[in-house]
């Protein structure tokens, strides 16, 4: 892969932080503000694929990145599961075991928060892993 | 504690735990893999003989008489369907052992298989139409992904064309339920069904009725849905073939046709009219064009079209013993066409080949699977004492019984070809003289074969189902909870 001209890339450099950083304030207001970890973690990967799409390398999509991600996907699904299960153990699957707190405060809303959280690294890590198998294949068909 | 909900969390966990520490051994995702199938078979038969269950995720209890959370709800049917899911999938998971060695990746294999069990598990046990969806999407996305499983030229064409006609199966399915849902103001199916009794069944019922009709029916590939199954089924590595046609089909299709149409729109006659004839249809459309096949998988995947209108013309006519017949047949049909698609496998695994008339003689070379086999086809063919036999003749008898005499006669007419049919695969494939080129084939490996026997002895047995004190704990309650129709929501929702 090339890269982009240097204004490209140079926008990228100043705005790939702030979109990572936004899809880190929605997934974390989830339970607050519209949007939640399926959006958030969606912004998250988009920075990613930002980075990558302006600066472009060939060492930048290897396989190893593509496994990385997969896993930091799996665990978001397995954090979302063990969530559920200590409800479970407590009497129903998904009940809400953390203390309610105030409304509208960041720390409130039980383990809702938490499952954004899980649901966020999922998201991005699960569609930063498409992108990355999407490259791979078609670098590996140039060949 | 109540372990409704691990019918989904277990072969959850285990799917995404498989691509973190499949890796680590080579022996691993099989453990992991079987261990959940097992747990999970072992979960369905604790399931017998309990009471109706209806579990509420997240403890959230209804507000007015008015269900606000998702709800679970274990009744006759789902016992039924729990069992037929988990049981074939542990059998296939012990065969995927050996089977799975020639492609590369088991520890994604095992995710994805894992998946398609969660999915359909959860299609089963949900009591709310938008989850049914969500589990039923989950089903269907892990088996476009299994169908092209091998990469060959030929499994990504027929996983491309299943999933074009499984999306847009998915897509009449959602629109019905927003249909229902801009009707009814409620997802929940036993509250649905409570509000279309009181508003009497209007226009809009009817419309998403038709949407469930085409979206059900096109993944239970009813007859003028049928396209896909002939390409997708034969293409899949044979274990996926005995899930998907032994499994699949039933549970997101035929199951979710009839919780919909008898529990929560409610049958009339129009509906019953409409089910007979594409099941009448299917039933001898299916065996007309199984019969000409050569390819040993794709002739059992006309076979499961064919059966599969036995089922949904049962469920037709409605009386009691006809849906009880439905039924049985139902599971009958999920032991021994998974059984076939296993010996299949199996003959694909020793000999490479699939094609009738390359074969010939494999009795000698292959005595387990060639039993195996012969026990399925004559089960599939309806040979007493073996379990098809045993439904075929409640389904003709129900049939004369609410004097369709057409139906019924159709019926058997279906029933010899079927037989013709499989005589056909037994002498072509595993009796006759041994082709010298198979002299040294050897028979399939130890977890094969054990899978294979482990169906064949449910093929023998099954008919003890319907002895008096089997049946009612099993097949009447099922029978019930289709019948009961519309009570459904009384039931649930506790009135």
């Amino acid at each position: 892969m090339r890269g982009m001209t240097p204004i490209v890339k140079t926008v990228t450099r100043g705005m790939a932080g702030m979109i990572f950083l936004y899809g880190i304030y929605i997934v974390l207001h989830g339970h607050l503000t519209p949007g939640g970890g399926f959006a958030g973690g969606v912004m998250v990967a988009a920075a990613f694929v930002l980075v990558f799409l302006a600066k472009g390398s060939p060492e930048a999509v290897s396989e190893a990145k593509k496994e990385r991600s997969s896993m930091a996907e799996s665990l978001g699904i397995l954090t979302f599961w063990v969530l559920a299960m200590i409800g479970l153990i407590g009497g129903t699957f998904f009940y809400n075991f953390l203390t309610k707190g105030k409304p509208f405060r960041l720390l409130s809303a039980g383990f809702i928060p938490l499952n954004n959280i899980a649901i966020g690294i999922e998201v991005a890590g699960a569609l930063f892993a498409i992108f990355i198998t999407l490259a791979v294949l078609k670098a590996g068909g140039k060949k | 504690m109540n372990l409704i909900p691990l019918f989904v969390a277990i072969p959850l966990a285990m799917a995404f735990v498989m691509p973190l520490f499949g890796r680590l051994s080579r022996l691993l995702p099989d453990l992991l893999g079987n261990a959940a199938t097992l747990a999970l078979a072992a979960l369905s038969c604790a399931m017998i003989n309990l009471p109706m269950m209806v579990y509420k995720v997240g403890g959230w209890e209804p507000v007015n008489g008015v269900p606000i959370g998702i709800y679970l709800v274990v009744d006759g049917l789902a016992v039924l369907m729990l069992l037929i899911i988990n049981v074939i999938g542990f059998a296939v998971s012990v065969y995927s052992i050996e089977y799975m060695r020639k492609y590369t990746d088991k520890a994604r294999f095992y995710t994805l298989f894992l998946l398609m069990m969660a999915g359909m598990n959860g299609v089963v046990i949900s009591g709310d139409m938008f989850n049914l969806y969500v589990f039923l999407e989950v089903a269907a996305i892990a088996s476009y992904a299994l169908v092209a499983f091998g990469t060959e030229a030929e499994e990504l064409e027929a996983a491309f064309k299943y999933q074009v006609m499984g999306t847009a199966a998915s897509g009449f399915i959602l629109v019905g339920i927003a249909v229902l849902y801009s009707l009814t103001g409620t997802l929940n199916m036993a509250d649905a069904g409570k509000v279309i009794l009181e508003q009497g069944r209007s226009q809009g019922a009817l419309f998403a009725g038709a949407l469930f009709l085409m979206g059900f029916g096109l993944k239970a590939a009813i007859m003028p849905f049928h396209a896909w199954l002939p390409d997708a089924h034969p293409s899949a590595p044979a274990p996926i073939s005995a899930m998907l046609s032994g499994v699949l089909i039933k549970a997101i299709g035929i199951y979710a046709l009839c919780r919909i149409f008898f529990n929560v729109i409610g049958l009339n006659l129009t509906t019953s009219y409409i089910l007979m004839a594409m099941g009448a249809l299917s039933m001898i459309a299916g065996v007309f064009l199984a019969i000409g096949q050569w390819d040993m998988k794709r002739l059992f995947a006309y076979h499961s079209i064919s059966q599969m209108g036995y089922v949904v013309m049962a469920i037709g006519i409605g009386t009691p013993l006809a849906v009880l017949g439905g039924l049985f047949h139902l599971v009958n049909h999920a032991t021994f066409k998974s059984l076939l698609f296993l010996n299949s496998g199996a003959v694909v695994y020793s000999t490479g080949n699939r094609d009738l008339q390359k074969m010939g003689g494999l009795n000698q070379r292959m005595p387990v699977t060639g039993a195996t086999s012969l026990i399925a086809s004559m089960s599939i063919a309806g040979i007493p004492p073996f379990n098809g036999f045993w439904s075929k003749l409640i389904i003709i008898l129900a049939a004369v019984q609410a004097g369709y005499y057409g139906l019924a006669a159709l019926a058997v007419v279906g029933s010899i070809m079927t037989l013709a049919s499989f005589l056909k695969v037994q002498r072509y494939g595993f009796f006759g003289k041994l082709r010298p080129v198979w002299k040294k084939v050897r028979e399939a490996p130890v977890f094969m074969c054990v899978s294979m026997v482990l169906l064949a002895l449910l093929c023998v047995g099954m008919g003890l189902l319907l002895l008096p004190g089997v049946k009612d704990g099993l097949l009447d309650r099922a029978a019930d909870a289709v019948t009961g129709g519309t009570d459904y929501s009384g039931l649930v929702l506790g009135k």
